[in-house]
Parts: C-alpha cells; sequence; structure tokens
C-alpha cells in the first residue's frame, strides 16, 4: 500500500482576492435582484454608474501613485466598494450624490491611506457617512416600494435614468418618495408603536418589500458563509447583540421601541452583517476579536437607531468600531502554537 | 554678525511655513477657516501679534533670565492679544464675534511661542521683525487659501460677508462660482480642514520633490545649512 506523503498545507488552491471579491460580487446579486423588483430599476443604474466610476477614479489613482494598473483593476474591489455604496444610497439618488460617495471612497477613503489593505475605514461606509452629513435632503429620500404604488404608475426605464440623471426633478417624484420605516417610527410624534403601524402605509403594506429585501441579503450572506469567504463571527455577534438588545427594550415597553424582528429586517441590517462589518481589512482580525467588533456593532447600531438624529445607524457604528479594531485586535490575540499563553495586551512583539 | 533676509522671508513663506512644515498653530487654522473672510481676519490678528511678540522678546533679549524666560513670553504674548482683540472689537465688532474665542487663542499658538523662543531671543530687533512678519504672512496665506477652498467647495462661491473687514463697500464683493450649488456641509465641517490641509501639505511636498530633482540634475552650489526647526507641543 503507497501513501502519498505530503506535508501540510494542503491548500490545493490559493484564494486570490480577485477570486473573494468575485465571489461577493456574486452574493450580492439576490439582494439587487429583490431590491429592483420592489424598487424599480434605480438600483441597477445606480450600480453600473458607480462601478463605472468607482474603476475611472481607481485608475487614475494607481497612475498617480505609479502601481500597476491591471494588476489592481482586475482585483474587483473597486466595484464591490462601488456596489455596496450604490445599494446604501436611495435608488433614484442624483448622479453627482453617486459620483461625489464613489469619489470619497476611492480616493480618499481607500488611496489616500494607502490602497487596498492600508484603508483603517470601511470605504463605503466613509463616504455613506460624508453624504449622510452633507446631503441628508437627497440622502433620506427613498422612493416607497412598489407595492404601494399601483402598476400603472411605476417608473419605466428611460423615467428613472432621467431621474436621476436629469437636471430637472421628474413630476412623479413626489408621489413616489417616502420615508423608510425606521424613518417612520422615529419621526411619530407622541404615537405609541402599535397606532404608528396601523396608520402608516409604509410599514402596514410597504415592510413586506422590505422584508424580501432583508431575506435576500441574507441568502447572499449564507452563501458567502457556505463558501468560507466571511467567518460567523462578526454577523452572528452583530445579529445577537442587536436583537437581544430590541427584545429587552420591546419586552419592556412595547409602546415606544420597535420589535426585534423589525430591528432585523429593516434598514441595513442584512447588508451590513454579511457584506460590510466582514471586510476583511477594517474589521477586527482574530475569531474572537470579530466577535467583540460585531457585539460592539450591534450596541451601537441600536443606541443611534433608538435615541440618535440618523435614519439608520450602521455607517456611524461600523467607522466607530472601525476605529476600535486595532484595540480590540491587542486584546484577543490568540495563544499561538507552542506558547503556553497568549500574548494578549503586549504590543510590540512584532 | 549680517542677516539674510531673503532666507529669513524664505523660511517664513515656504521653507519652514508654520502652517505647512511645522504644523503648528492647527487649532485656529482648522476650526476658523470655514471662509476667506474668517481666516483673513485671524490671519491679520495673529501677524500683527506675531510681529509685536517678535519685537518685543528681541528688545528685552538681554534681560531676560534664561530659566524663567517661558512665562515671560506668554505674558508678553499675552498683553498684545489682548490689545488685538480689544482693537478688533473696537473695528470690526462681527467679524469678533464670529472668530470667538481663537482670538484670546492665539496666546497659544504655538507659531508664536516658537518664533519667539527660536528666533526673537537670538536675534537683533530688525531680523526679528522680519522674521515675524514673514513668518505671520505664510501661516495667512495658507489660512486664506484654506479659507478659499472650503468656501467654494461648501458654498459654491467665494469672498462672502467681506463687509466684515473691509466696511460697507465691500458688501457685494461675494462672487458666486456655481449658482443652483447645492453645499457641501463636508467642507465647512473640520473634518473638511483636515483633508484640505492635508492635500495642501502634500502639494508642497510634491513641488518641493520637483525642485530637489531639478537641483540634483544642475551643478551643485553652495547650499545653505539646513534651518533648525523648534517643535513646541501644543
Amino acid at each position: 500500500m503507497s501513501l502519498i506523503r505530503m506535508s501540510s498545507p494542503h491548500v490545493y488552491k490559493a484564494n486570490s482576492t480577485a477570486n473573494v471579491m468575485r465571489l461577493v460580487t456574486l452574493a450580492m446579486l439576490p439582494g439587487v435582484l429583490a431590491m429592483t423588483v420592489f424598487f424599480g430599476w434605480g438600483t441597477l443604474i445606480q450600480i453600473v454608474w458607480a462601478s463605472l466610476l468607482a474603476l475611472g477614479f481607481e485608475a487614475a489613482m494607481l497612475k498617480l501613485r505609479k502601481r500597476p494598473l491591471g494588476f489592481y483593476l482586475g482585483d474587483f474591489s473597486a466595484v464591490v466598494t462601488a456596489a455596496l455604496i450604490a445599494v446604501s444610497l436611495p435608488p433614484l439618488a442624483p448622479w453627482w450624490l453617486t459620483g461625489v460617495g464613489v469619489f470619497v471612497a476611492i480616493v480618499i477613503a481607500k488611496h489616500l491611506y494607502g490602497g487596498l489593505g492600508q484603508n483603517p475605514f470601511n470605504p463605503a461606509m466613509v463616504a455613506y457617512a460624508l453624504l449622510l452629513i452633507s446631503f441628508p435632503v437627497e440622502m433620506t429620500r427613498w422612493n416607497a416600494p412598489f407595492v404601494l404604488i399601483d402598476g400603472a404608475s411605476v417608473a419605466s426605464f428611460m423615467d428613472t435614468l432621467g431621474a436621476i440623471f436629469g437636471s430637472v426633478e421628474p413630476a412623479f417624484y413626489d408621489q413616489f418618495t417616502g420615508a423608510t420605516p425606521l424613518d417612520e417610527l422615529r419621526h411619530r410624534g407622541g404615537l405609541t408603536t402599535e397606532e404608528v403601524w396601523r396608520q402608516s402605509a409604509v410599514l402596514a403594506e410597504g415592510i413586506g418589500a422590505w422584508h424580501a429585501v432583508s431575506a435576500a441579503w441574507l441568502m447572499g450572506g449564507i452563501f458567502l458563509l457556505y463558501r468560507k469567504v466571511i467567518t460567523w463571527h462578526a454577523p452572528i455577534a452583530m445579529l445577537a447583540t442587536l436583537a437581544l438588545l430590541s427584545s429587552m427594550f420591546f419586552g419592556y415597553d412595547p409602546d415606544n421601541y420597535a420589535d426585534p424582528l423589525f430591528h432585523m429586517t429593516t434598514g441595513a441590517t442584512m447588508l451590513a452583517a454579511f457584506f460590510i462589518i466582514t471586510d476583511p481589512v477594517s474589521s477586527a482580525t482574530s475569531n474572537r476579536g470579530r466577535l467583540v467588533f460585531g457585539a460592539g456593532i450591534g450596541l451601537l447600531v441600536f443606541i443611534i437607531r433608538t435615541w440618535g438624529n440618523y435614519p439608520d445607524g450602521f455607517a456611524f457604528a461600523v467607522l466607530l468600531m472601525n476605529l476600535a479594531a486595532p484595540f480590540i485586535d491587542l486584546y484577543t490575540q490568540p495563544r499561538s502554537y507552542g506558547h503556553t499563553r497568549a500574548n494578549k495586551g503586549r504590543g510590540g512583539n512584532a | 554678525m549680517s542677516v539674510d533676509y531673503r532666507k529669513i522671508s524664505l523660511d517664513g513663506l515656504w521653507h519652514n511655513n508654520p502652517a505647512l512644515v511645522q504644523l503648528l498653530g492647527l487649532c485656529p487654522l482648522l476650526a476658523v477657516t470655514a471662509s476667506v473672510v474668517n481666516a483673513m481676519g485671524l490671519g491679520l490678528a495673529s501677524t500683527l501679534v506675531l510681529v509685536s511678540s517678535n519685537l518685543t522678546v528681541s528688545l528685552f533679549r538681554k534681560l531676560v533670565p534664561e530659566t524663567v524666560r517661558l512665562p515671560i513670553f506668554v505674558m508678553i504674548i499675552a498683553s498684545f492679544v489682548t490689545a488685538i482683540e480689544l482693537l478688533m472689537q473696537a473695528l470690526t465688532y462681527e467679524l469678533y464675534l464670529i472668530l470667538g474665542i481663537f482670538i484670546p487663542l492665539i496666546v497659544t499658538n504655538c507659531a508664536i511661542m516658537g518664533r519667539a523662543d527660536a528666533f526673537a531671543v537670538k536675534n537683533p530687533v530688525r531680523a526679528s521683525v522680519v522674521d515675524g512678519l514673514m513668518m505671520g504672512l505664510g501661516f495667512s496665506i495658507v489660512l486664506i487659501l484654506l479659507g478659499g477652498m472650503r468656501e467654494l467647495l461648501g458654498t459654491g462661491a467665494l469672498f462672502a460677508n467681506m463687509h466684515l473687514l473691509f466696511g460697507e463697500a465691500a458688501r457685494n464683493w461675494q462672487v458666486v462660482i456655481f449658482s443652483d450649488y447645492k453645499g457641501f456641509l463636508f467642507a465647512i465641517l473640520p473634518p473638511g480642514a483636515f483633508v484640505g490641509l492635508g492635500l495642501m501639505i502634500a502639494l508642497k511636498n510634491v513641488i518641493d520633490m520637483r525642485l530637489e530633482e531639478k537641483q540634483k540634475a544642475a551643478p551643485k552650489t553652495d547650499e545653505p545649512p539646513p534651518s533648525k526647526r523648534v517643535r513646541v507641543t501644543g
């Protein structure tokens, strides 16, 4: 009997950056599809427009920094960043809003910090936070999901293109745009949670669309987990923290706080859980570190959503935890093989 | 002892610029440069303080004991800042209100203390005054450029409210570059100032690198010794 003798590592194929990024793009398909079904052509147009810009800015910056163009453009990372920005913006956002966002993400948040792998902050979230602070009106004008609008008035592809790239706001804009469920629940005056649910069309009927979009992002996330592109630690820690906190507050006072399911399925929860907080560059490195990182984001998101002024807290929560990631890494260093104790909290052993 | 005024001027304006090289006085630099008029007001006030404090410190340089020189400098600077503050209250009251705490805070501007301790205390009066003037101008130019950049990006116009500094005749100096501009709040907020200053420093370094390359290509002449930089924290 002959055994093939091979020493470790038994890896048969290197997992290149380009490969990982392609898988992430693939995993975004269900979510993008769901958004297109419920919110119209806007999402697709935004993704194409953002990707073109991102590749352009990336090429310009690589040239300025005298880096090999083909190698870095081929790794798809700019496209993933662009797509993440595109799906976080309102589908009918004007073209310049997306442009500013992509410029900030690629030029400032990525290349000025040293390019792929060197950025301390998640570029897509830097762009989102900057846009939300600078252009609050445009950033909160989501169009209502199609289930709320009778079939006849659904915007055609050309109408949507005109809305995004035209200089004049189309007539259908007003009847078409509205608050997101998170917004609706926040700006409710003195109503209790239950009354808001009964009165608001976005909540009563439109919530189905948001559920479906969230489920689609979850599907993509499970695909990424299955292909081992991401680990479960950060997403599960974030979702568990958010669920736990919202159940506690909902159980304590259901009139004033939203239920856990609402927190799980509205806003950017599912998109962020699997596509944003799992960014390998700007999050914590070790598995235990990722648990802390995810839990911190869950906590911050709950605080910002419940008591803050902004419609959704993911961009700010992710950026704050990005700042904390090196510190988390320092205190969650795993024990390395051959050592009796972990080298926790003792820097400078590199 | 001959004084090289050309070198003093070039140091203040470019090679040892307080804002771009020494990175001193960042607090007012980042906080008040949201518009050209604010930047001009603060630049003018800082330059006046810098020239007067350099003059006074240089005058008394042989009388001041080394061990207590810093408290004495602080008192000299503080007196001039108080005088400037009163002057601004009298002449440009609205601008004084806008700049607020950053006028009294000129006392803590490390560029001023740094010049007193690094230059004025060791040099004759005339050289110290020129040094103060050039450092102040270098600081002001950066302030005004940054202010212009942020005002243009933030509001789409330039030179708004210039009457605060130049009287009623300047009320309509405002130049609208982009009409129907939505406003870009990020540029007005402090993070915009950080990014803007970072870009300006990068640009200066690029220009310096180009100049150095050119110099290397040309035959070498006698090079002046590198200026001694004094860094005061804060």
